[in-house]
């Protein structure tokens, strides 16, 4: 699944990240693959989405979001 | 006495970095610019033991070496460039004691730079409160570097620092990572190819968009080998780059740091729930707005009232006290006036700034980035256009260049071009003297009617900049990819001494800055209200006594009306004149047109330049506002400044595209003419429509 399908309050583990669509800003803070990401808050509409990535707390765009290939505890 | 030992502050924002240059310079701290380009400079001066002195910069916050704006470009640039005057001898490196692994990549890529390099870990004071607990002598031994664990908040740990400087000789430039790792074969042959070369510093030449010695660049270029990576190439480089750092910094701090959890508490969470709800975000937004307006009004009357009738007595005093003849003239009425102008503005700029870094520093405003970009988005701007229109309330020049973290071209082109429509700082006083004159005191559910209409003022101002992005949007077709990538700090109790340092310095920018252009103006336009051509300035005296000779004036009336004969002949009342058939649609007289005319250089100009027009003369001890509710209306009758009149001239000065340095920073942020002129254009027809159609109706 992707980034974007998380639910509030979900965690996951990055698997992939689609190397051309994601800056890499993004990268440096931490949104790499092994990385734990859960979705702390969002905004109307789910978007932006307020995320805890490895202890790092961003904001990205959905958009962004459905680059990032997740895996969670139930798959 | 030796050599000043050059130090260079480099960090992630929000970890605190500004709070070491301050705990470091306190007071000897200067803010410039670097050369050609709008990037503030902040540097410093730092006394150490033994009499030994340190020249501080506090570079732009950054969270690599791979620069994404031009910001950005100005840390790698400096460290790049070993021959600049700037180049420094020691770089801290400022991480948050929250985020260590994050904050070390930077860190990493400095030493690779072979730059003598102190670690300071900031915010201790945490450390506790969220379980963390570092082994410090590993840290500094696996990263090859000492390490100063310190606390800004709590005071701790500068004299750390200020030693760790002094003995920066003894640092070891050895890198942390070895550059061939990110790709052997290319780095072998960037080796052959530049053998007295350092590589990392090669490879950041190559995959940055750095200005850095341009010379230097071309002989690069000249040689084979350099670039036989495309772009795509190069990125996923620099992708492998990262992760390698990553694997080094884990591995590091694996031994390094352990965190409990069980201990760690978060206030973060809760805040969090409350300030960025759907519901409740907004209306708690809504509401810290509203408060700093009623704030701005309500505090700063006093003191305003007080400056105003200061130099208004003060005036008076220098034309008592000196002997009479033109200098005296030109002090009180032109110089003190005009100074008037500037100072009287101070509590208000004051208050924004306040307020303003409170926001920044306390975490609050990404809060607000996070709640209002999919809204913003709607109108072809960006979450982050947020901070610049609101710190346009401020001033648009800091606003236009805080545009530069938006990471979409359009969306950065938008929120400059649309900025200058919020309510700026130096749009206040014109408010304020209207709103004094036309709107009536009173107050409804507790907020003044005054205060009221300056919030209105201030949505206008927000609502013209909103809606002209959303037609910009729809014109303009740009299709940029966007990125929005922002951080969401910690909540922090605003620091003290930060926020007074935020508020002296752009005061201080204020007075002296805007100041000098009044005052200049001031002083240009007292000559030019003074005197005049031919007979009719000349001979006024005669021309009065003449023409009121049955009419049996005393003394004063008939120096009353002398002055006011004068004025009216005078250059500045022929070019008021002159102007007089353009602006009476919209209910004003020549000497708004004059006060209208200046304010094209800057805004603020306006009050003063009434102040000055208005006292030529006048021998009574009186306040600017009681003279501008004195004036009367050449044709109607009536007060000048009436309801429909001041509403007009607000609305005109809301609208108004009517600041040289805005346009000159919009040039330089937008690299062309076609930008600013096109602010300058439409912005002020439309002001003159919309004041045209007010006045007209409301008569």
């Amino acid at each position: 699944m992707t980034l974007a399908e998380l639910k509030r309050g979900q965690q996951g583990i990055i698997t992939d990240v689609s190397s051309i669509h994601i800056p890499l800003k993004l990268l440096e803070m931490g949104c790499l693959p092994g990385n734990m990401v859960e979705l702390v808050q969002v905004a109307p509409f789910a978007d932006p989405m307020y995320l805890n990535i490895n202890g790092t707390h961003l904001a990205i765009r959905k958009e962004t979001a459905i680059h990032i290939i997740i895996e969670t505890a139930h798959e | 006495m030796s050599k000043q030992i050059n130090v260079a502050l480099i960090g992630n924002p929000n970890t605190g970095k500004t709070s070491v240059f301050n705990a470091l310079t306190g007071l000897n701290q200067k803010v410039g610019n670097y050369p050609g380009i709008t990037v503030e400079k902040k540097e410093g001066i730092c006394k150490l033991p033994r009499g030994v002195k340190a020249h501080i910069i506090d570079l732009p916050g950054t969270y690599s070496l791979n620069a994404s704006s031009l910001d950005e470009n100005v840390v790698i640039e400096l460290l790049l460039n070993r021959n600049g005057k700037d180049y420094p001898d020691v770089a801290i490196v400022v991480s948050d004691v929250e985020n260590l692994k994050r904050n070390l990549l930077l860190f990493t890529q400095i030493k690779d730079l072979e730059i003598p390099t102190i670690l300071v870990i900031n915010m201790s004071d945490r450390m506790a409160y969220k379980g963390i607990s570092l082994d410090i002598p590993h840290l500094e031994k696996e990263l090859k570097t000492k390490i100063a664990l310190i606390s800004t908040r709590k005071n701790k740990g500068i004299d750390q620092v200020k030693e760790l400087i002094i003995k920066h000789k003894e640092l070891s430039i050895e890198p942390c990572l070895n550059a061939s790792l990110i790709d052997t074969s290319y780095f072998d042959n960037l080796r052959q190819a530049f053998p007295n070369q350092l590589l990392y510093k090669l490879w950041l030449v190559i995959t940055q968009d750095v200005n850095f010695g341009k010379t230097d660049r071309k002989n690069y270029e000249a040689v084979e080998d350099f670039k036989t990576k495309s772009k795509t190439d190069l990125k996923r480089l620099q992708q492998k780059e990262t992760i390698k750092r990553y694997q080094f910094i884990n591995e590091t701090l694996k031994k390094g740091q352990t965190i409990d959890l069980k201990t760690a508490k978060d206030l973060r969470i809760k805040l969090d729930r409350i300030l960025t709800h759907k519901v409740w975000g907004y209306l708690i937004f809504a509401a810290i707005l509203l408060l700093i307006f009623q704030a701005i009004y309500d505090w700063s009357s006093v003191p305003m009232d007080f400056i105003d009738s200061s130099f208004a007595a003060l005036s008076e005093w220098v034309k008592e006290t000196l002997p009479e003849g033109a200098f005296t003239n030109l002090l009180a009425e032109g110089i003190i006036s005009g100074l008037g102008g500037i100072v009287i503005f101070i509590p208000q700029i004051a208050f924004l700034f306040l307020f303003i870094s409170i926001l920044e520093e306390s975490g609050y405003m990404s809060r607000v980035v996070f709640l209002m970009d999919r809204i913003m988005r709607r109108f072809g701007l960006s979450g982050k256009s947020v901070v610049p229109l609101i710190s346009g309330t401020a001033c648009a020049i800091p606003a236009i260049m805080a545009t530069r973290n938006i990471e979409s071209w359009k969306e950065r082109l938008i929120t400059i071009l649309v900025t200058p429509f919020t309510t700026c700082s130096a749009r206040l006083p014109v408010y304020l003297i209207i709103i004094a004159l036309v709107i009536p005191e009173g107050r409804v559910l507790g907020l003044s009617y005054q205060a009221l209409t300056l919030m209105l003022l201030y949505l206008i101002g927000f609502g013209a900049a909103v809606g002209s992005a959303w037609i910009l949007n729809k014109i303009m077709g740009l299709k940029t990819k966007s990125f929005f990538v922002v951080e969401m700090p910690n909540y922090k109790l605003p620091l003290f001494k930060n926020v007074a340092l935020t508020v002296l310095e752009k005061t201080k920018a204020f007075v002296f800055g805007a100041g000098k252009i009044i005052l200049a103006i001031s002083i240009v336009l007292w000559f030019l209200a003074s005197y005049g051509p031919g007979d009719n300035f000349n001979n006024a005296e005669s021309i009065i006594t003449e023409q009121y000779a049955s009419d049996n004036l005393n003394t004063s009336e008939l120096e009353q009306k002398i002055a006011s004969h004068k004025l009216e002949h005078s250059f500045i009342g022929i070019a008021g004149h002159a102007i007089e058939p353009a602006i009476r649609p919209l209910g004003y007289d020549w000497k708004i047109g004059v006060a209208i005319v200046s304010s094209f250089a800057a805004r603020e100009v306006f009050v003063g330049t009434l102040a000055t027009i208005y006292s030529v003369g006048s021998d009574e001890e009186e306040t600017i506002k009681n003279r501008m509710a004195g004036e009367v209306n050449p044709i109607l009758g009536g007060p000048l400044f009436n309801f429909a009149s001041g509403i007009s001239l607000m609305l005109f000065y809301a609208f108004a595209m009517q600041c040289m340095s805005t346009l000159a920073v919009v040039k330089r942020e937008t690299n062309s003419w076609k930008w600013p002129i096109y602010q300058l254009v439409i912005m002020s027809a439309f002001a003159y429509i919309i004041a045209l159609v007010a006045y007209q109706v409301l008569i």
